[in-house]
Parts: C-alpha cells; structure tokens; sequence
C-alpha cells in the first residue's frame, strides 16, 4: 500500500518508520526543510521537504497514485486541507486527520474526512473513565456524526440498579447493548439485571442523551431525593 | 448587511471600513488586538478577540448568518477552514476566502467557496501592465461547484487548473 504521511513532527516521523518496517511504501512530506533533513538522513530519500497543503508538491509527491493520506501536522486547518485535497483534487480513496481541537471532530467529519483521530480526546477518554463520573461518558461518534456511543457508569442510586433493560424506558434510536461488569464485557440482553458498578454501554442519536441518562444515571431530582 | 470579517490585516481593516461608512453591520474577528490598530478611530462596528477558524467564538462574536463573510487572514488554510465553518455552522450566505495558492483557489471554487487568490491577480496586474499575456482570472472567482457536507462531487476528472474561471462578482450561494 502507498502511504502518503503529511507531517514531520513526533507523529509523522514515527508512523512512517513503522509503515516501512511494516512493507508499505511511503512519501513523508515536511515543509520544515531542517527536520525534513534530519529525517532523510536517518530513513533514507523518501523525505519531500515540502508544504503538503500546496497542490504543486502534492502531485509531485505522489497524492493521485496514493492508497491513503494521513494529514498529521500539528494544525487542524492545515490536516483538513490536506485531505479535502487529496479527496477532491487526487482521488485518494482513504483520508486520515490528525485533529487537536476536539470540537473540529464533527466539521471535519462533515467536510469528508474519512477517519479522524483526536489525540486529546483520547487522554480526555482515558482521564474520564479513571475518576468516579456521575455523568454519560462519551466514548466516540459515529457514523455521520449523529450517533453516539456511550458508557453510563451506574452508581448505587441510579434508577437501574435491580432492573433489566425491558424494564426501562429506552429512548427510541436507542440501544443498550453491552455490559462491563468486573472488568468483563458482556452482552446486555433484555433480561439482564443491572447492578451497582456496572457500566453500561450504548449506542444512540445524540437527542436521546437526556432521556438516557434519566433512567440511567438518574435525573437531578432524583439525586436531591436520597 | 451583516458581514464578518476574519483576518484584520491591511485587506481585512481596508473592507471593514468601507463597509462600516457605507453603513453595514460589520464584525472584525483576528486572534491580536494589536491587529484592531488598523481600524480607523471613528469604526463603529465590533472587532472581537478569537481564533476565527472556531465556532463558538464566531458565534459569541454574533458572525451566524451573515450575509456576507470574508476569510483573509493570512493563512490560506485557516481561511479555508473559517469559511467551511461558516458555511457549515453559521448559515453564512456568501463567503469569500483568500487563497494564495493558485491549486488550492481552483480547487475550493470548484467546492463551493469563492476565493480571491492574490497570486494570479497580481501577476496579471503585472502581466497586462507590461502588455503581455493575462491568465485573466481577475477578481474573486465564484464558485463553480457546490458542497453539501460529505458528499462531495469528484473532482479527478476536471483538474483544477482548467475550471472554469469566474471572474464575476460573488454570487449568492445556497448553503
């Protein structure tokens, strides 16, 4: 597979040595002509020491034969032209942003990047899940973007402790899938009874978030009560 | 009129002049204060502090649904990116983005913005000046495509260099 990295920083450099060891050809491109340098000398001539958002030196590196782009500067506007261009001006099939601004997730997705990848929210993810939230936690969206999915950490007041999903009133769109109980995933059926601990995932239209998270986590009323 | 402007260089300060004596509603957006300098004392509409590639601050700044946006910061990609956003996001109705880089001009016109490539207007100002031959694109190029969202028309089979110039004033475009 040709790989195009645009992109020299920490990320770029090492996503191309580890696409090589892994057999596949790549173009890195990096305007910075000293750390394009400092990078050819040590991975050999596949270094372009130039701006991948400039049309010119896209083509020249290759972008209308390449399989996928993956647009990972240190600038969100600079990796989404990055991959508009590639998409619209070179047909490539696959597009990967490399997003810092959380909130550009949705853009981007809607400006049609195929994947996005947002490094922030993942340490946010990482950060949340390790404190005692009381909240829904957001895992990632999907499909246009209108999708979420959704981890609901279930404490001892929430309404769904002792109940079983047929026993809730599911927001429709809305589906409860899955279960972590122990450190286990397992399957949510109909039927199963939830408890204290549990962590509930699910999947479902942004819209329905409040109504889930009455009958899961409980709504402030609720929580004054006990 | 509503018209936002990001980008309060010598372009942008210029615009929101005009428009503001001419008696338009206008906002300035640039990420230094030092960058207001440019307007005159007498400007009476608003320039806010904030990075103009950013929703929520063009929204704090009252930017959704202006009749007219103009992206000129010095950034051809954060003028692609302001202008996606307000197309996308703030129901902008017709946007301009500067554009230097000749490609990347024809590439976005054909996706739906008008952009204003200072490149080719100043080396045909030179050109014609001299009396040689103009590539002719002169003004803001309109927008030859159009964008909605994620589906994107394919732009493989008509390089950008060969699309269809403008050259005529902006013309409204349905977002």
């Amino acid at each position: 597979m040709f790989v195009l990295v645009v992109g020299g920083g920490k990320v770029g450099y090492y996503l191309t040595k580890e696409l090589i060891e892994s057999g596949h050809e790549v173009v890195l491109m990096e305007k910075d002509r000293k750390r394009a340098d400092q990078i050819a000398d040590e991975i050999g001539s596949i270094v372009i020491p130039h701006d991948g958002c400039e049309g010119k030196y896209l083509a020249e590196a290759g972008a209308n034969r390449a399989d996928i782009v993956a647009a990972v500067t240190g600038d969100d506007e600079d990796n989404l032209v990055i991959c508009q261009m590639a998409k619209h001006h070179f047909a490539v099939r696959r597009s990967i942003a490399r997003v810092n601004n959380p909130k550009n997730e949705r853009l981007f997705k809607h400006l049609g990047v195929d994947e996005i990848i947002s490094p922030t929210r993942m340490i946010l993810g990482s950060i949340e899940q390790d404190i005692p939230v009381h909240e829904l936690l957001h895992l990632a969206a999907l499909g246009e973007g209108e999708l979420e999915l959704i981890e609901a950490h279930l404490q001892a007041g929430s309404p769904a402790v002792g109940k079983a999903p047929k026993d809730l009133e599911i927001p429709e769109g809305c589906s409860l899938f899955a279960v972590i109980r122990g450190g286990v995933a397992m399957p949510l059926r109909p039927d199963t009874i939830m408890r204290e601990g549990d962590k509930v995932i699910a999947i479902g239209k942004t819209e329905c978030e409040t109504l889930l998270h009455g009958q899961l986590i409980g709504n402030a009323e609720t929580a004054d009560a006990r | 009129m509503k018209t936002v402007i990001v980008g309060c260089g010598r372009v942008g300060a210029t615009l929101a002049e005009i428009f503001d004596k001419a008696g338009h509603e206008v906002i300035v957006v640039d990420t230094s204060t030092m960058a207001f300098e440019r307007l005159p004392s007498t400007f009476g509409g608003s320039a806010v502090r904030g990075d103009g590639t950013d929703e929520d601050t063009l929204r704090r700044a009252g930017a959704e649904d202006a009749d007219v946006f103009l992206a000129l910061t010095e950034g051809d990609n954060r003028n692609v990116m302001a202008s996606q956003v307000a197309i996308e996001g703030l129901a902008a109705r017709r946007v301009v983005a500067k554009i230097n880089d000749p490609l990347r001009a024809a590439a976005y016109a054909e996706l739906g913005i008008a952009t204003l490539c200072r490149t080719t207007l100043m080396a045909d100002a030179v050109s014609a000046w001299l009396g040689e031959p103009v590539s002719g694109a002169s003004g803001v190029r309109s927008p030859s495509g159009t964008h909605h969202g994620g589906e994107h028309h394919d732009l493989s089979e008509t390089p950008a260099s060969e699309a269809p110039d403008g050259g005529q004033p902006v013309t409204a475009r349905e977002a």
